[in-house]
């Protein structure tokens, strides 16, 4: 079911009503079968993975859970028998098989994971080195619904429970509905049970203002993925479908052309997510803080796909870096006189694995390692640049305040992310390199004006949507930026204004949404029967 | 207080489906200028309904017979509710939409869709129901027509299906907003020009002549639906050339019109006696006939209704007479403009 | 304390660490900062402060690292 269908928008609308009918004790319980109910819309066949993940992980948190309560219940009674020592051991024993079961969910979520998204990248890969071709080596498993998402959520939070930030939500239906509640299956965010569960579980009373929030926060992202992400997508999909045409200056125009694609798309369709949860009464983590407004890397992917970003940062990064035998080992490199090798080190390992592993979230395929691997490669040089940088500001001090020199950075950075999604956005790491050297070889600016622009599958019509459209997305994010929220600054105006505001807003998704079968006159022309 | 609030819902509430009405009017096809047959559908209904014989069908129907020679000629007062590819169930929803207002005495149906069971397409289905009003009718002819890739709710609210229209909006679209001007002649689409049939296909070999069970079945559906109602049924093949009319094809329709009881009119067969010619009186060399060959063959056909249908001439009828005059004066205003056209064309 | 700040000082002489609690919330220290931070400070104080201990509470000001690693001491 995609999320700009009109059965979505009833299956919400449906969900929406009963869920403010219903006792609020029950609402959970809505949820849970709303979720699934949702997940068989995408296929009955695909509801075995989810649950395998459901049931496996909550056995695990209950053993990890009960491996702890049994501790505490022995460490108390014996309290006055333990020496420290003892203690110690005991803890570490205890703390070596709730890491066993750790390990093993990761082995089975991971592994499910696994298979379904990569066997086929790594069979074929694997094939290949032997010499063997054809498609006998292939097998071709469907993905399930949301299950990076599901799936890494999950992982978290028995992650979490391991290093026992809470105990496990010992309910198992309240377990299943953290696991696969439906908004988030669709693109995320991937949330922490700390926060996500009090919303989830706890009823809610009818709120008009929240609900009206949420409301124009959907419409908010319907308009950015219906106006301007699913128009686009017209025009970039001639470019990428034709590099061999579509070279020089058309490399240029698609590149930025996609980079507003996957925006829009991503954060409207999260804007979708996260307004219909608030219309809940749920609140869902920010994914998204302007990243085009960044004015580096660094900037950029602590505004872009947070959630995932913190997921990295906070189950892989940190982890490795701070390791005990990372630690040892860098220790003694310092002991060994190579100070800045020492530094380096672990940051280095963690930023390259954690890279390596965000490109493989991203798909199966040598694009993606090759974009998460550029990523990483250019975090850190600009991080081994920083002391140059400083230098340079310690020298023209007036700069870092200076709009211009700011839209630069901006617009440099912007620019930059563009061009490391050219991997995403071409099918082979062979053409991104070829569309990247055409790009400055056979540059014309004329395209731009000879009329080229329209041969892509976008109108003149179609430009001054997207045009006029992202400005006003600008506008927005702009006030976002300033710390405003436009929404707020409507809510307080009187209702004409309001009315004229989400309204209009509204028809401008009903009139400029590209949906639909889309009206061509040649169809209706009358062909003689 | 309260009284403002409810005052300001009503007014929010009337200014949004004013809107929406408005902007739905504005972007549906008004087919004036080109495509005109999007507007037949729609037309009957402002007609005064006491007809004694409704036409329906395709193409065949309303490029083939002309009310007003039906009138002239043997005071039949007729009217033809047919559309582009117009499939065999929506005439069967149309039948069962023309008998809320009125019951004729003989319904003719153009019995080629029936073998030739064309596949639903999403354009020609929008020319055929959208100008349907609102009944249960309507509601089973999109559920019975839809294709895959469209949906209910695109005809509830047209707006949603033709929306991108918004960008391409021309003058029309603003003049006709509210009213359309009437372009047929009782359902018939007159054309004066002239292209003669050479070199006609014969048609293929197909591997299977059985027709469709389905498409039987909605025949027999207008069938039983006429019985009920005391309206007797006239089926008819049109002459036209193309697409071709196989004799299998035309026996089993044979077969089931003595089955019934049916009288059943091959008119291609009877082309000469009808005095058509294939030269001067089609225009689109032999889909269609032209003017000339509609006139034809509706004094011919007619001939046929009057005798084996029992229908006394209605002339004379004070009403009925002033509504022709009109429909005459518009007819003759029609043909000359056609005529000035192709005139100055040459 | 002073060795602590002292480290903290090293990595970005600009900021007042002795005054600052909102080291993580205003994004003064970032990843890569937290984990040369806590490189150092097992080098120097030889305790092993671990992924669950990387929450901003620990980590929001110079006093706050110092509880943390003060705590982590008496545990070993």
């Amino acid at each position: 079911m995609s999320i700009t269908s009109y059965s979505f928008l009833l299956f919400a609308g449906v969900l929406f009503i009963l869920y403010y009918l219903i006792p609020r004790r029950f609402q959970w319980i809505l949820l849970l079968i709303a979720s699934y109910v949702f997940y068989c819309f995408s296929g009955v066949r695909y509801l075995g993975y989810i649950l395998a993940t459901t049931v496996f992980s909550y056995i695990v948190s209950m053993k990890i859970w009960d491996l702890k309560r049994r501790q505490d219940a022995r460490l108390k009674l014996k309290k006055d028998e333990f020496s420290r020592e003892e203690k110690k051991a005991y803890k570490a024993s205890v703390k070596k098989k709730q890491k066993a079961w750790l390990v093993a969910a990761l082995l089975f979520n991971f592994g499910i994971l696994g298979i379904i998204k990569y066997g086929n990248f790594i069979v074929s890969n694997v094939g290949s080195l032997f010499g063997a071709s054809g498609d006998d080596l292939f097998f071709h498993l469907a993905l399930p619904l949301g299950i990076s998402f599901y799936t890494f959520q999950t992982m978290g939070y028995l992650i979490d429970l391991y290093r026992g930030e809470y105990e496990p939500e010992r309910n198992f239906f309240k377990f299943a509905l953290f696991v696969s509640y439906f908004p988030q299956l669709i693109q995320g965010p991937i949330s922490r049970f700390g926060s996500l569960s009090k919303d989830l579980y706890t009823g809610h009373a009818f709120d008009g203002r929240q609900v009206a929030s949420g409301l124009q926060r959907m419409l908010y992202g319907y308009f950015k993925k219906m106006v301007i992400a699913d128009r686009i997508i017209t025009g970039l999909t001639t470019i990428s479908g034709d590099p061999a045409t579509y070279s020089g200056t058309f490399v240029l125009v698609g590149m930025i052309f996609y980079a507003i694609d996957l925006y829009m798309d991503f954060s409207g369709g999260i804007d979708i997510v996260i307004g219909l949860s608030q219309a809940l009464g749920i609140t869902l983590p920010e994914n998204f803080k302007r990243p085009y407004f960044s004015k580096s890397l660094k900037d950029y992917w602590h505004r872009w796909h947070i959630s995932l970003c913190n997921w990295f940062k906070d189950y892989l990064f940190y982890p490795i870096s701070t390791s005990p035998a990372m630690l040892a080992r860098a220790k003694k490199m310092k002991a060994a006189g190579h100070e800045g090798l020492s530094r380096r080190f672990t940051v280095y390992t963690a930023t390259m694995v954690v890279w390596l592993s965000t490109g493989i979230w991203h798909g199966a395929s040598w694009n993606f390692v090759v974009w998460g691997l550029l990523n990483g490669f250019f975090l850190l040089l600009s991080q081994e640049l920083e002391p140059a940088y400083r230098r340079f500001y310690e020298r023209f001090p007036r700069l870092e305040k200076n709009a211009l020199w700011n839209a630069f950075r901006i617009v440099r950075t912007f620019l930059f992310v563009s061009l490391l999604c050219m991997f995403d956005y071409y099918d082979s790491v062979s053409t991104v390199i070829r569309s990247f050297i055409g790009m400055f070889s056979s540059f014309r600016l004329s395209v731009f004006w000879d009329g080229s622009l329209l041969a892509i599958g976008l109108t003149a019509a179609d430009y001054w949507i997207l045009l006029v459209s992202l400005i006003l997305v600008f506008v927005v994010s702009w006030f976002q930026e300033k710390g405003r929220s436009v929404r707020s600054l409507i809510a307080a105006r009187a209702l004409p204004v309001r009315v004229i505001a989400w309204y209009g807003l509204f028809l401008i998704v009903i009139l400029f949404g590209a949906y639909g079968i889309g009206y061509d006159a040649t169809q209706f022309i009358y062909n003689q029967f | 207080m309260k009284a403002k609030k409810i005052l300001s819902v009503v007014v929010v509430t009337v200014f949004v489906i004013g809107t929406l009405y408005l902007l739905q009017r504005l972007v549906m096809p008004k087919y004036m200028d080109d495509v005109v047959e999007g507007n037949f559908i729609a037309e009957y209904y402002n007609e005064e309904k006491d007809h004694d014989v409704i036409f329906l069908g395709d193409c065949e129907v309303y490029e083939n017979f002309s009310p007003l020679v039906l009138w002239e000629e043997y005071g039949i007062n007729s009217y033809i509710r047919g559309s582009a590819q117009q499939l065999v169930s929506q005439s069967y929803y149309i039948l069962e939409d023309t008998l809320r207002y009125e019951t004729p005495d003989v319904v003719v149906f153009s019995v080629l869709a029936v073998p030739y069971n064309e596949a639903p397409r999403e354009s020609y289905n929008r020319m055929t129901l959208d100008g349907m009003r609102w009944s249960l009718s309507k509601v089973n002819a999109i559920r019975d027509s839809m294709t895959e890739e469209e949906s209910f709710l695109d005809y509830v609210f047209p707006l949603l299906r033709y929306h991108s229209r918004i960008t391409e909006l021309t003058a029309d679209d603003f003049t006709y907003l509210f009213h359309r001007d009437l372009v047929s002649h009782n359902g018939y689409y007159m054309r004066v020009d002239s292209l003669p049939a050479e070199n006609v296909p014969e048609g293929r070999p197909l591997g299977d002549y059985t027709i469709d069970a389905a498409q039987m079945e909605y025949l027999d559906k207008i069938r039983t639906l006429c019985e009920e109602k005391g309206i007797q049924l006239v089926l008819v093949k049109a002459p036209s050339l193309y697409p071709y009319w196989y004799d299998e094809w035309d026996a089993q329709i044979t077969e089931y019109a003595e089955e019934h009881d049916l009288l059943y009119v091959n008119l291609l067969a009877q082309a000469d006696e009808a005095g058509l010619d294939f030269q001067t009186d089609t225009y689109d060399g032999g889909l269609h006939l032209n003017l000339s060959g509609a006139e034809k063959l509706s004094r011919y056909f007619g001939a046929i209704l009057q005798d084996h249908c029992g229908l006394e001439s209605r002339r004379g009828e004070e009403a009925l007479e002033a509504a022709w005059q009109e429909k005459t004066v518009w007819y003759e205003e029609d043909k000359a403009r056609q005529e000035a056209e192709i005139a100055a064309g040459e | 304390m002073d060795t602590l700040l002292e480290i903290l000082n090293d990595l970005h002489p600009d900021v007042d660490f002795e005054t600052c609690d909102t080291l993580i919330d205003d994004e003064i220290l970032d990843s890569f900062d937290i984990v040369s931070l806590i490189a150092e400070i097992n080098n120097e104080f030889d305790v092993n402060i671990s992924a669950k201990d990387i929450i901003p509470e620990n980590f929001n000001s110079a006093q706050a690292l110092w509880a943390l690693i003060e705590r982590l001491e008496d545990e070993e």
